[in-house]
């Protein structure tokens, strides 16, 4: 199979250090990885593309980068699904992170940011001789989240990272979520705590890009969104996020619409003076769209039934949390 | 550059432990590895953990039997009671750091069965056992703030009159070489895989510490018994876990007959990895294999299983060979996977002997697969490797801790390992394309191995084998590199690692010609049988020099309580 590969290079040795693209002719097998690709080309056409990669299976991480645009491992995707009947992939080094030399990619910033969350388990109270009891069950949920070998890809790709670097970011908080979760961990608590502040789990605007590039299947929204919940069923509903999250479930409850006049009234307060006039521009933008809401709300027929469906819904979704929340016993 | 009691080469499991252990120990310690901890090829451990507990009814005697036979009773048994007796409580310990493991219907931490093993005795988590115990190893790191190098490529061990110093070490980012003095020095470099080509080691598997070791004066031991898996992918080499036999999975020729009914009755597809990989070579060379591969079935052990417990063999079946395991069998080989032998060590880490029996470097000491101490001898059993790591990467980080306290580093010049490194690097970069190229080299060197060095052996093979070597290190002294930067120059590490590569590779052939006889993974058709008499022993190199053979010596295999017998499975 003859491949027309598209490198996004930067070499900062350069005398101005610009990047550019460079492209590679190479023949590869017919199930040739990316990465094959690549090795084939440093090894054959260019000793000095640089690239990091080791394992080849898709477990040690070293290999992301944006591949037609989106970031992947090169060593588990597929040469022929993404060359399409054109032969011609574009390869870029990941996103949202500094770059250091063609497709390597500094990580320092992510890496401190998984320091940030203490990723490490903290048991209170004596430590058994034995191990800790807990239901396979709850470990099993818990695989799904080690499944993680932090490549970076979600990072790559998160669209809330690309305008504020403060965002703890996904693989972050999917670790994050790891220990929250671990029946053996004992300051949930505190954990949640920090990780509403500025920066953590309300910052997320789910738009799926992290689940989207997983190479993993570990869905770091989802475990996201788990925080959330967990966060406000612990008493965390002092930030505007879960404020919001709150103000929409009662006010569709209520009504069985959303109102959305008294969304950001509630979600800020009423007296909250300050942040409501800063959003007085966005109304006024809406104005010429016609989206401005209708002062006068009204609730959707037969909205007794709604409700009924409403509380039976969300008991169903409390029940299904309990299993992972029960405390490790001794063993 | 600050001095510190132990550094750590390597940041796998076993290094990782060996710097926690360290740690706790009160050292002040530095990590290094040329890659970022979590991508160290501990990761690629699928299967799990041995370890016999007794409040399962387990004996720890019964796991050392059971490593014993696995050796060919080429282990040190002094060496595997101490690390089947430790394996209770390091596994407690991973669990107590947060490694979260399947569990049984009690909520207590449930098995699976594993080859050459008479019980279930492997813990695990899913089939991404060792992902699961690096990531929390790394945890654990984060947590202690050790000092940490990571893209750091070591060149040199500074050794001064026998005694370690430090090393010289390259960050890859920047290329600048600095002098990193330290009162010891841990290697966990790893294994050596890709001194074979194929095989299943990840890319950074180039045996730098045994190289490093050998260079600086210590003996690398049985380098000949070099493990292969039973089931890797055709081409790539990536590995099928035992842990697919372990849930049950069998092994067909292409008449659909399970082979193994045939060379081990009793224990089947879960017969030591060395006795299943030459049964499956013999099955493929008299005709009976499937397009030079036999056939991995397991399609009985039911979808809800495969996805639960062999999820990842489940996406790399897809991935990597287009085969849906629940659906039909998947074609496998064996592939290269571990090597044995490796940097000797004693029962405590130490790359020398106070009792003076071997020669080696004081301040120098080794853990894991880089190491032989010897616990895997001939052969090493399935989850027995993650188990070495912790339990030797932790006695070799306290025991260099505890060593360091009482032995400060004397005086010495900085400047002249520097430079020595710094004309090394200089040389290579400047010299003239001719043609050649590095990947060339190993490529050659990789199928060289595998062609004469693989299930089976014999003389003359062996024979051309090194003088390819001898050949192939000639054309390393001339050989170019096309990127002259300094910045992440990935081209001149795989030119250094090639170096380390060649003199593990004529270490291993060297050791195998050596071996008059067929033990464990050494299986010789000129010499098919396993000779107690004369080969009940450790072969020991020493370097002499770039031209000269090294000097071979032997030491005494270490029996304690399971004199050999006739291995049947």
């Amino acid at each position: 199979m003859r491949l027309t590969v598209k490198v996004r290079r930067y070499n900062p040795e350069a005398p101005k250090p610009q990047p550019y693209w460079q492209e590679y002719a190479v023949e590869v097998e017919p199930a040739a990885t990316v990465l094959d690709a690549l090795i084939r080309i440093r090894e054959e056409i260019d000793e000095s593309l640089a690239l990091r990669c080791s394992c080849r299976s898709a477990i040690c991480g070293s290999c992301a980068m944006r591949i037609n645009g989106h970031a992947g491992l090169a060593c588990k995707t597929k040469a022929s699904v993404v060359a399409g009947s054109t032969g011609v992939i574009t390869v870029e080094p990941m996103g949202n992170l500094p770059v250091i030399k063609d497709l390597v990619v500094d990580l320092a910033p992510h890496w401190g940011k998984v320091q940030a969350v203490e990723p490490w388990l903290q048991p209170t109270g004596p430590e058994p001789q034995g191990e800790y009891l807990a239901s396979n069950e709850a470990m099993l949920h818990l695989a799904g989240v080690m499944n993680c070998i932090m490549c970076g890809a979600c990072v790559s790709d998160c669209t809330v990272l690309e305008v504020d670097p403060n965002f703890l970011g996904p693989a972050a908080l999917a670790k994050a979520y790891r220990f929250v979760a671990d029946p053996r961990d004992g300051v949930a608590r505190e954990r949640l705590s920090k990780y509403s502040a500025y920066g953590g789990i309300w910052d997320c605007t789910r738009c799926f890009e992290c689940v989207q590039v997983c190479p993993k299947g570990v869905a770091p929204m989802e475990r996201i969104m788990a925080l959330r919940e967990r966060a406000i069923a612990m008493g965390y509903k002092d930030t505007y996020g879960a404020r919001h999250t709150l103000a929409f479930e009662e006010l569709v409850e209520h009504s069985g619409r959303l109102d959305e006049l008294r969304l950001p009234l509630k979600t800020f307060g009423y007296t909250n003076l300050p942040k409501l006039i800063s959003l007085l521009p966005i109304a006024v933008r809406t104005l010429p769209k016609q989206k401005v809401p209708s002062p006068f709300h009204k609730p959707i027929p037969e909205v007794r039934k709604f409700q009924a469906t409403f509380r039976k819904a969300r008991q169903v979704s409390e029940n299904e949390r309990q299993p992972t929340a029960t405390q490790a016993k001794q063993g | 550059m600050q001095e510190f009691d132990v550094l750590v080469i390597g940041a796998g499991l076993a290094g990782m432990r060996a710097a926690l252990s360290a740690h706790r120990k009160g050292a002040r310690v530095a990590l290094m590895s040329k890659v970022h901890p979590v991508r160290s090829h501990s990761n690629a451990a699928q299967g799990g953990i041995n370890a016999a507990l007794t409040d399962r009814g387990d004996r720890w005697e019964d796991h050392a039997y059971d490593t014993v036979k696995g050796s060919d009773w080429l282990g040190d048994q002094d060496a595997i009671e101490a690390m089947c007796k430790e394996a209770g409580q390091e596994l407690i310990t991973l669990e107590h750091m947060g490694v979260i493991f399947n569990r049984d219907e009690e909520g207590r931490l449930g098995t699976r069965a594993f080859g050459g093993q008479r019980r279930a005795r492997t813990f695990f988590v899913a089939d991404i056992t060792g992902q699961a115990i690096l990531h929390v190893m790394f945890e654990q790191i984060m947590k202690a703030g050790i000092t940490r190098y990571e893209e750091w490529f070591c060149t040199d061990l500074a050794v001064v009159d026998g005694r370690c110093v430090g090393c010289v070490a390259m960050d890859i980012r920047t290329g600048r070489l600095t002098f990193i003095p330290a009162r010891t020095v841990v290697l966990a470099t790893g294994g050596l895989g890709r001194v074979f080509e194929p095989s299943t080691n990840a890319l950074i598997c180039t045996g730098d510490g045994m190289a490093l070791a050998y260079r600086a004066g210590v003996p690398l031991m049985d380098m000949e018994m070099v493990q292969y898996h039973p089931t890797t992918l055709k081409g790539s080499g990536v590995l099928i876990t035992e842990g697919a036999r372990g849930e049950g999975a069998y092994l067909l020729n292409k008449n659909g007959e399970r082979f193994m009914a045939k060379y081990a009755p009793n224990m089947m597809e879960l017969a030591s990895r060395d006795v299943v990989s030459r049964a499956e070579m013999t099955e493929i060379l008299e005709g009976r294999g499937v397009d030079g591969c036999v056939l991995l079935d397991c399609r009985h052990l039911g979808e809800k299983k495969i996805k639960e417990r062999l999820s990842q063999i489940y996406e790399i079946g897809l991935d990597f060979a287009g085969v849906d395991i629940t659906k039909e069998p998947i074609p496998i080989r064996p592939g290269m996977h571990y090597q044995m032998g490796g940097i000797k060590t004693d029962i405590w880490g130490r790359c020398w002997d106070p009792q003076g029996r071997w020669q080696g470097v004081e301040g120098l000491f080794a853990a894991g697969e880089c190491a032989c101490v010897s616990v895997h001898g001939g052969n090493r059993l399935g989850a027995n490797s993650l188990l070495d790591t912790v339990v030797f990467g932790r006695r070799a980080g306290e025991t260099a801790s505890e060593w360091a306290q009482a032995h400060p580093l004397p005086a010495f010049n900085e400047a002249h390992w520097l430079r020595r490194n710094e004309e090394r690097i200089r040389n290579l970069l400047a010299r003239e394309d001719n043609g050649d190229s590095v990947a060339r080299i190993r490529w050659e060197m990789g199928t060289t191995m595998d062609q004469f060095m693989g299930v089976f052996r014999e003389q003359e093979g062996m024979e051309q084998a090194l003088h390819t070597l001898r050949r192939l290190k000639e054309r390393y002294q001339r050989v170019s590199i096309r990127d002259k930067g300094r910045t992440f120059n990935t081209a001149l590490v795989f030119a250094l690692e090639l170096d380390y590569m060649l003199e593990c590779a004529e270490a291993i052939v060297r050791s195998g010609l050596e071996r008059r006889e067929s033990r464990g993974a050494h299986y010789r058709r000129d010499y098919p049988h396993r000779d107690d008499a004369n080969w009940l022993k450790h072969i020991l190199l020493y370097r002499q020099g770039d031209q000269e053979p090294p000097k071979v010596t032997y030491l005494p295999v270490v029996i304690t309580q399971w004199p050999p017998e006739k291995r049947v499975y």
